[in-house]
């Protein structure tokens, strides 16, 4: 039991009568790097959006690090040590790269002040450093804004983020789909960098040699339900575009689908 | 660390990505003006506008104009202040103007004296008990009345997700008709010694000032300020990231509308008289400022340097056209393309950085 860092049973996600995500039962264990896959609206980004407490799920049970947990928000996630990575970056343009770092989680000084305590930009920057350094990620200027940056930087940036703060797991949501071949690389080390320090993953990608390239186990999802569970050894390119198109279902997943 | 992530993806330092300040640009816009109407002046007038040695101080400026540009600046200055941080949430007040005009009215109701030449005073608003108060309670009050008009802004733009524009002019037109009925039309005048010395000389400019400085460094150096600047970057981020961006908004209006009541306090003082029709389009003088000052209305962007350099150019520009002595009309008319400049030159800045990018 100790070494599952997250499970789900029977989560789903109806939206009025479209029934987004199904039943899914899900297993991760520490420093494991998963991807899911599926194709458009087949329920990958709902079923983040469940975990992070974006949404609120419709039924099942989300375990996190042992306990049941039901997030009320995106930040009740982050303060339990999932970090997230969206789709759409959640980064604001005009800030630079500690602020958006800390964004929410400022590092202050004379906290008596309430809104108005003072920024402890000193820390804030070195944590930054620490956590750049950390995953690699090599920005020239730090304290230029991230509207100066290119998207293959300001992924980086985002990624950075869950570096910075010791978080027990990560998801990205197609952290590449914008980016060059260059930048995609830059990320693909990235993520590397955060298998070789143990860190749990979970990676949204429609992207084959990406996800061969980077995870332990692939995860299919289709019309809302998982419908295999594989193995990288155990499979290859064309079997999980067989499983993702709906020519194969999984054999402990039949009658899902 | 893989050792060819040194310059993948352009990560490479680029000298031409390095930030210039904006501040430097709207100052040297600042500089320009100055320079335009020196050689108008030398043309058309044969005088120096700023440098004069001829006036009866020591020094190579000409202190009387100089003083005059910050005095006529200064009132909407400080309402400017609280502008430049609703613009940069990406909203806008439009009732600011208004605002002056009912705390004008109310604050005044509280600062009157009981007898004027030795008859009573004959514009007292309340009975006795509202005469001869020391003039820190209708200071409170001008606060107060300020501190409401800007809760229900920020309440409704916060929490009824109604438009800023929208939800400021309905307080705009509001507010006005509140001054108005407040007397019905009448002057509230006579106020008390203590609260005519708040606007009496120099004191607006050295209450703009003061809160220039302060703000600069809310906005710079406190939560409260980097909030506010991730809201009008990023309103989706910001909410991400756990801020309560409704109880931020209302903050920010809270604080716009107290700035608003303030200078209706200093503006009453200073003229020892309260109308209904007071701040008559300060709103919009007040958003000229931020937005020649290079606060953009597109939220995120700008600064309280900014600002207080654009209201230098508004009064440098105001003086200007009373020193060249052409009427007030060509004078609006300039200032009309100078925003409308602004703006524009905001655009382009944006759609060149993104293109860079």
């Amino acid at each position: 039991m100790s070494d599952i860092i997250l499970e789900t049973k029977g989560l789903t996600k109806h939206y009025g009568g479209v029934h987004a995500l199904e039943d899914a039962d899900f297993v991760l264990k520490h420093g494991e790097h998963v991807a899911i896959m599926g194709d458009n609206g087949a329920g990958k980004s709902t079923f983040v959006r469940q975990i992070t407490g974006v949404e609120q799920r419709t039924r099942g049970t989300v375990i996190f690090d042992g306990d049941e947990v039901n997030f009320g928000g995106p930040l009740d996630a982050r303060e339990a040590g999932i970090e997230t990575v969206f789709q759409t970056l959640a980064l604001a343009d005009d800030l630079n790269v500690p602020d958006n770092l800390f964004l929410g989680r400022e590092k202050t000084m004379w906290n008596w002040l309430g809104p108005f305590r003072r920024l402890d930009y000193k820390a804030m920057r070195e944590d930054t450093m620490a956590g750049l350094v950390k995953t690699g990620v090599k920005i020239p200027n730090i304290r230029n804004t991230i509207a100066n940056m290119s998207g293959g930087q300001r992924q980086c940036v985002a990624i950075a983020r869950t570096a910075t703060f010791a978080s027990k797991l990560t998801i990205m949501d197609e952290p590449t789909a914008a980016l060059g071949v260059q930048e995609t690389a830059q990320v693909e080390n990235i993520i590397r960098t955060l298998k070789d320090q143990g860190e749990s993953l979970i990676l949204v990608s429609h992207n084959m040699r990406q996800v061969f390239d980077l995870v332990d186990r692939i995860i299919v999802f289709r019309r809302g339900r998982i419908v295999a569970n594989l193995n990288k050894e155990d499979t290859d390119g064309q079997d999980v575009v067989a499983y993702i198109t709906g020519a194969k279902t999984g054999a402990e997943y039949e009658g899902a689908a | 660390m893989s050792e060819n992530s040194d310059g993948v993806g352009g990560l490479t330092f680029d000298k031409s990505k390095r930030q210039w300040p904006n501040e430097l640009n709207v100052f040297g816009a600042l500089i320009l003006i100055i320079v335009i109407f020196e050689i108008l002046g030398a043309i058309f007038v044969g005088q120096s506008l700023l440098f004069d040695s001829n006036d009866r101080f020591d020094s190579i400026f000409n202190e009387a104009r100089l003083r005059i540009i910050i005095i006529q600046v200064a009132i909407i200055g400080i309402i400017a202040l609280g502008v430049t941080q609703v613009i940069i949430t990406a909203g806008i007040d439009l009732s600011s103007g208004s605002v002056v005009g009912a705390t004008a009215m109310i604050a005044m109701s509280f600062a009157q004296v009981a007898t004027v030449n030795g008859s009573p005073n004959p514009k007292a608003i309340f009975g006795e008990w509202a005469l001869d108060l020391p003039w820190i309670i209708p200071v409170f009050v001008g606060l107060g009345v300020g501190f409401i008009a800007g809760m229900v802004n920020g309440l409704l733009v916060a929490f009824a997700r109604i438009p800023p524009f929208i939800a400021t002019l309905g307080m705009m037109l509001f507010a006005r008709g509140v001054a108005q009925w407040w007397s019905l039309g009448n002057p509230v005048s006579f106020p008390t010694e203590g609260y005519a010395k708040i606007g009496a000389g120099m004191m607006p400019v050295i209450i703009f000032l003061s809160l220039a400085v302060l703000f600069h460094f809310v906005m710079n150096y406190t939560v409260y300020g980097k909030h506010t600047y991730a809201i009008g970057s990023n309103e989706q981020a910001a909410r991400m990231s756990g801020i309560n961006v409704p109880r931020h908004l209302v903050l920010v209006y809270v604080i716009a509308g107290m700035l608003a009541g303030l200078a209706a306090v200093i503006l009453t003082s200073k003229n020892l008289t309260a109308q209904s029709g007071m701040g008559l389009t300060y709103e919009l003088e007040a958003i000229a400022m931020a937005v020649i000052g290079g606060v953009s209305l597109f939220g995120g962007r700008g600064s309280i340097i900014g600002t207080v350099i654009g209201a230098l150019i508004i009064g440098v520009i105001t003086s200007g056209f009373t020193f060249l002595r052409l009427g007030a009309f060509y004078q609006e008319m300039v200032l009309g393309m100078i925003i409308v400049g602004a703006v524009a030159l905001d655009q382009w800045q944006q759609q060149r950085a993104a293109a860079r990018a």
